[in-house]
């Protein structure tokens, strides 16, 4: 995604300044893997989700190679080696390999049956385990994990999800959210085993169950893990690329190779490294301006908002909604109307956002977040939205 | 079928047309039969049919057990104990050691059995009435200048003067229906002219041609000023003062030499000279003139004076006695002028006989037939607490009325009944101020249940009629009255079986041995007080009596005018100039107490509360007790407006909201007097008033106390409303507020709340935590926010704030009519705005239309309206009583003010 965006922001910027080439270990066109989540519960067709088919390429001249991947890249020479042995020189390299998903390092997980949730190989595995079996187990209380559990769960399968903490979504949202979230899911059917480590799989040449830290286990015919995702960088590394977590770039999303460049979930910006879309879609901007030879972008990683891809929970988070020493809170709870909002205050400044049930102002809040909007005057007022802060003629003073 | 009555609240006295609605309220117009108002209702009076539930009424006699708490019991038992008390202690310390404290809120007929016990059988003159308190200076000048307790003219008067002026009246919000007379006559000729004395720029002012805002207390100056000025530009009508008064030369003597020059006056004054001529000239040229005054006047420390420098201006111009001139004033009380006709004063007998004349005492006693007769005059209201509180008054039966609220230095009222023996108070509600010290309390009839006759300002009888049946064990006071003579042994005299027989009684001793004026023979004393022509109604007579002023006929005519012929009630029938000479009040502003302290009523309330602290849509126009004064020297004390303040005098404290009214002079404050411990935490005026009285009235000084402000300082300010009444204890300050389907209360505290959401919860009583319950939190500047539904139905809600800039409470209040809050108002509710600005009406301004500031300012705005008039055409504001009309203009002004801008 990080690097097909690229592609389309250079063609916009210098169309014919170069002959591009592109390798994807995948047998799909660019697709949005956003909405792998609304492909497994069914709301959306693997068409859907296509954001370039090959035949986008072709019309740009862009010489594709699907499933396909890169296996070598021969910087001194800047020569590229594919899987199937295909070789071409460049000028410039981008690298937008992504990430992998964590496997957890445990007895078992090397048994058929038990998945990542990346790509739409992922989803379709998932989609035949559904049609198959009945019962199903989802790692990992965050965003993927969830989205997973609710999918599967939509698809008539009996679903577990397992948690190390007893917050859900802990990278995203606070206590408060995370027990309405919890209580939702519930209602949805799925069961929640929450502070709970796994131990590891067992099964004869397939999963057939998990066990857990304290002893207890539980049967399941696919287990699905989304413990998080790591940069893919091997390709990098072993190129000789110099990496930490991630491909190592400064603000030009240049590597330490000048010639090559990187994007995405691959990357590592400063220290941080990426799992959402919206650093991705900046990076991409910058890059390409630089890949036109314009130069004049830097990107600057920026505050990311969250959302939760799960129909009927509209749940958004943003910047830093844990908050703590310093920063103050704006909360409104609305229990039977599953509604619970909170922004987290710094100074003068809304520094961070978690919205539940009503997330029809996340955008405004993160835009505040973003321009560090001085909302002094309208801190009464913020948590009940854009709408209630627009300047009135007459504020209609108390009685 | 609806029944003819009189209104129960001020002393215009304007005719009712009310009739019992089967769900308990009831529904009234203004009678078109009645003269006072021919059809008119100011708002308090249109919302009567508000107010006649039984809710905190007392319906039944209780005494007060060893417990220290109140116990139902017989009526037996209560007039036994208070007839046994009254004759034990009479018995050991003579008739002097009892007491009644009345009301002009009795019927005449009620005044003339209590009054008959005291003074007659009991033998004693302590009987004091809380017209003491609003009219007694009136009385005296009255009885200074023309010999008796009359108002000259009538309200047609005003209606024909040229020039009509308004001394201490805010009558746009006291006196409603007069001042639209006054209003209507004014449109109708546009050479009229309306000038306001006041130091406070009130609502009466946006009418007046020329205002004239007065130094607090110097009135006589103003008066002895304008009587100098016109005896020098040859004002005087010289035939008149030769053929019909006396005392000219004393009492010009004194006013040239204190006020003989204008300029002086008006440095005095603090006026404008020019303004100060102005008056002084219209007055000098206008034959047709009539004064109003009202308790600006009275309630002086020289009231009286007051009172006959004023009428001294009209005797010497000779302006009196004659269609559209006069001194005239205007009571504040539905029957104070029926009270004093029966002699409910502590300083006259009865039928406007003296104590002290032992003719007058033998008429009297012989009519009655009564063992003994007072013959000297008992105590004033504010000496009457005092000697109780001192142990010479060791019981006291107070009727309808609540002086722990209205008298001055009302805290050693407090301290008094809690010393006094026997305390029986005779009320409509069960829980009042003065309750709380009663050792009996007697459920009397209210207005709706009572029967019999009130006189208004313009001495216009008038019958109250029951259209409601008696309510528990509830009884009208006379029969109250009578029972507790019989038991106290006197059997004769209180035979009455019907209040109609009371009435016959009253009437036939205003005409006994009442002597033609100048007639000599020595056992007949003439009065103007003459109802000779009712004096032989029988029972079906008297319950069709139309309204008839007094003195009435033996062909039962009565008379609009008195005087005409230029006969007054003194000796040699020649009304008297009174020297008055000006004095400020007794207690004077100083470094510890800067400020001056006016007390008065408010448009939309009357006295403590008790009636038209029930009706929703008169609690809207200003619903919590405050402390009106200029911004300069809020700024002094250190307050803010919309904070909380103590005001404070040598006598006592009460804890109240800034507010720029806008109409204070610098050096003054303003606070109504309505609020009562019933209705907020703290914010009985009458605490702080000085118990200073005028020397020859007896009247409180209420219009003058030294006071101090200072901040009131509280962590957090809140509001909340609830379908329910709440227990109001915790908050430092609060006031509670009667919605349509909802209780209001304004909060304030001292202490910052550790968990505002579970002491939201223990303060709306919401113990159940799985409770529908919104909430919104800013904890770190402790803004919280919270409200309770049941099944989609807003219960309550509260709001919380460090500041008192909280929502307006109108459109949060409108969501207690709605069976269901649908998602959107839902979403606003704890922001207390709904999303669509034009759903918020503003503050109320017309009370009876409920028609908002906002409403009536967009209209303005949009509409290009430019008067009164138009707006009453397009939202109907201000076309029913008329007592927002001021408030329309100013708000015109403006808005147009804003647009020019």
């Amino acid at each position: 995604m990080a690097g097909m965006r690229t592609v389309e922001e250079l063609l916009q910027l210098a169309p014919g300044l170069y002959d591009i080439t592109v390798f994807g270990a995948e047998p799909y066109g660019n697709y949005n893997r956003i909405l792998l989540s609304m492909m497994l519960s069914g709301e959306k067709s693997a068409d859907e989700i296509m954001l370039h088919a090959p035949p986008w390429y072709a019309e740009r001249g862009i010489d594709l190679h699907l499933g396909d991947p890169v296996v070598r890249i021969d910087r001194r020479r800047r020569r590229v080696h594919s899987s199937k042995g295909v070789e071409r020189g460049y000028d410039r390299l981008l690298i937008a390999t992504g990430s992998r998903p964590v496997v957890l390092p445990l007895p078992g997980s090397d048994l058929p049956g038990v998945i990542g949730f990346r790509s739409i190989d992922d989803v379709e595995h998932m989609l035949q385990a559904a049609q198959t079996c009945r019962r199903a187990v989802v790692i990992g209380g965050g965003l993927l994990g969830i989205e997973a559990a609710n999918g599967l769960s939509r698809r008539g399968m009996q679903v577990t999800l397992v948690h190390r903490s007893d917050v859900l979504l802990n990278q995203q949202i606070d206590v408060q959210a995370s027990g309405m979230l919890i209580r939702n899911l519930q209602q949805r059917g799925l069961s929640l085993r929450l502070n709970t480590e796994t131990a590891s799989f067992y099964g004869n040449g397939r999963v057939e169950g998990v066990t857990f830290a304290d002893g207890s286990r539980i049967d399941a015919d696919l287990v699905v893990m989304a413990v998080g995702v790591r940069p893919d960088a091997a390709l990098a590394k072993a190129s000789g690329l110099y990496c930490e977590h991630g491909i190592v770039v400064d603000d030009t999303l240049q590597t330490y190779d000048p010639h090559v460049y990187a994007v995405g979930e691959c990357v590592q910006h400063r220290r941080a490294t990426f799992g959402l879309v919206a650093p991705a879609w900046e990076q991409a901007l910058v890059c390409a301006s630089h890949l036109a030879r314009f130069g004049h972008r830097r990107y600057r990683a920026s505050r990311t908002a969250t959302k939760l891809k799960v129909t009927g929970i509209d749940l958004y988070s943003a910047g830093d909604f844990i908050g703590g020493a310093g920063t103050e809170d704006l909360v409104l709870r609305d229990p039977r109307r599953g509604i619970y909002k909170r922004l987290v205050l710094k100074g003068r400044q809304v520094v961070g956002a978690v919205l539940y049930g009503d997330i029809g102002d996340g955008g405004w809040y993160f835009d505040l977040i973003q321009s560090a909007t001085d909302i002094t005057a309208m801190r009464d007022r913020l948590l009940f939205g854009k709408h209630y802060c627009q300047p009135a003629a007459d504020a209609g003073a108390a009685a | 079928m609806s029944v003819a009555t009189t209104c129960p609240y001020c002393g215009v006295g304007c005719g009712v047309l009310a009739r019992a609605a089967p769900d308990g309220s009831a529904q009234v117009r203004g009678d078109p039969a009645h003269p006072a108002n021919a059809g008119r209702l100011c708002v308090k009076g249109a919302a009567l049919g508000e107010t006649v539930d039984l809710q905190g009424r007392l319906l039944y006699p209780a005494l007060r057990g060893a417990d220290g708490a109140l116990h139902q019991v017989s009526w037996d038992d209560a007039l036994d104990r208070v007839a046994g008390t009254f004759r034990r202690i009479i018995d050991a310390h003579g008739p002097d050691a009892v007491a009644f404290y009345v009301s002009g809120q009795l019927l005449t007929e009620d005044y003339y059995v209590v009054n008959k016990l005291a003074k007659g059988y009991i033998g004693t003159a302590n009987i004091d009435t809380n017209s003491r308190l609003c009219m007694s200076s009136a009385v005296a000048g009255h009885k200074r200048a023309f010999g008796e307790d009359v108002v000259p003219g009538c309200y047609e008067d005003m209606e024909q003067a040229e020039l009509i002026v308004l001394v201490g009246s805010n009558a746009a919000w006291c006196h409603p229906i007069v001042f639209q007379r006054i209003a209507k006559a004014k449109e109708q000729q546009a050479n009229r002219r309306l000038v306001v004395i006041d130091p406070r720029r009130t609502a009466t002012c946006e009418s007046a041609d020329l205002h004239l805002p007065i130094k607090p207390g110097t009135d006589v100056w103003l008066f002895n000023g304008l009587l100098a000025f016109l005896f020098q530009q040859g004002a005087m009508d010289a035939r008149f003062v030769d053929a019909h008064t006396q005392g000219l030369e004393r009492a010009l003597e004194a006013a040239q030499a204190q006020a003989g020059d204008p300029a002086q006056v008006a440095r005095i004054c603090g006026l404008q000279l020019a303004d100060l001529l102005a008056f002084y000239r219209w007055f000098a040229s206008c034959e047709r003139t009539v004064s109003v005054f009202s308790q600006g006047v009275n309630q002086s420390s020289s009231g009286t004076d007051k009172v006959n420098s004023i009428i001294n201006c009209h005797l010497l111009a000779g302006r009196i006695g004659k269609p559209g001139m006069g001194p005239f004033s205007i009571t504040g009380q539905p029957n104070a002028m029926g009270g004093r006709e029966v002699g409910g004063l502590a300083n006259v007998l009865a039928a406007h006989l003296e104590l002290a004349d032992p003719v007058h005492r033998d008429i009297v006693q012989s009519f009655w037939g009564s063992p003994r007769v007072a013959d000297r005059a008992g105590l004033k209201a504010v000496e009457l607490f005092q000697a109780i509180d001192e142990g010479r008054v060791k019981a006291v039966w107070i009727m309808a009325t609540n002086p722990v609220v209205s008298l001055p230095d009302a805290d050693r009222v407090k301290r008094a009944l809690a010393r006094c023996e026997c305390v029986v108070s005779s009320d409509v509600v069960s829980h009042t101020d003065t309750q709380a010290f009663a050792h009996v309390l007697l459920p009397a009839l209210a207005w709706g249940e009572k029967d019999g006759t009130v006189t208004n300002s313009e001495r216009r009888l008038s019958r109250q009629r029951a259209f409601l049946p008696a309510p528990g064990e509830a009884r009208a006071d006379w029969r109250i009255v009578c029972e507790v003579a019989r038991r106290m042994g006197f059997t004769q005299g209180f035979e009455f079986r019907h209040v109609h027989e009371i009435f016959l009684e009253h009437a036939r001793l205003t005409a006994h041995r009442n002597a033609e004026p100048g007639c000599d023979d020595s056992h007949r004393v003439h009065r103007q007080l003459n109802l000779e022509g009712l004096a032989h109604l029988d029972r079906g007579g008297y319950d069709a009596m139309t309204p008839v002023q007094w003195p009435v006929q033996a062909n039962g005519m009565g008379t609009s005018r008195l005087f005409a012929d230029g006969c007054y009630a003194h000796a040699d029938g020649r009304a008297r100039f009174v020297a008055t000479e000006a004095r400020m009040p007794v207690h004077a502003p100083d470094r510890e107490y800067p400020l001056v302290l006016n007390t008065g009523r408010i448009r939309d309330q009357w006295h403590s509360m008790t009636r038209t602290g029930k009706a929703p849509r008169l609690t809207g126009h200003l619903p919590e007790p405050f402390v009106d004064m200029h911004p300069h020297d809020a700024l002094r004390c250190g307050v803010r407006e919309g904070e909380l303040a103590r005001v404070r005098s040598r006598w006592g404290a009460m804890v109240a909201r800034v507010k720029h009214g806008g109409g204070i002079l610098a050096g003054s404050v303003f606070v109504p007097i309505h609020w009562s411990d019933q209705f907020a935490s703290d914010a009985r005026v009458g605490g702080v008033v000085n118990p200073v009285v005028d020397p020859v009235s007896g009247e409180p000084e209420f219009k003058h106390t030294p006071v101090s402000v200072e901040p009131f300082p509280v962590r957090w300010y809140g509001f909340s409303l609830s379908r329910d009444a709440l227990a109001a204890n915790g908050p430092s300050y609060w006031t509670s507020i009667r919605g349509e389907q909802f209780r209001r209360y304004e909060i304030a505290h001292r202490e910052p709340l550790a968990e505002c959401g579970r002491w939201a919860r223990g303060w709306l009583g919401v113990t159940d935590p799985e409770a529908d319950w919104l909430e919104y939190e800013d904890r770190s500047t402790g803004v919280y926010r919270a409200a309770y539904l049941i099944n989609d139905r807003i219960e309550a809600c509260v709001f919380l704030a460090p500041r008192p800039d909280l929502p307006a409470r109108q459109w949060l209040a409108s969501l207690f009519d709605c069976e269901r809050l649908d998602d959107v108002d839902r979403a606003a509710l704890l922001i207390g705005e709904p999303a669509n600005p034009a759903e918020s009406t503003g503050p109320m301004v017309c009370s009876c239309f409920g028609v908002g500031r906002r409403t009536i300012c967009d209209a303005i705005r949009a509409q290009g309206l430019d008067t009164p008039a138009s707006i009453t055409a397009l939202l109907r504001a201000g076309g029913n009583c008329g007592s927002c009309v001021p408030e329309l203009r100013q708000l015109i002004a403006q808005v147009r003010a804003q647009a020019n801008a």
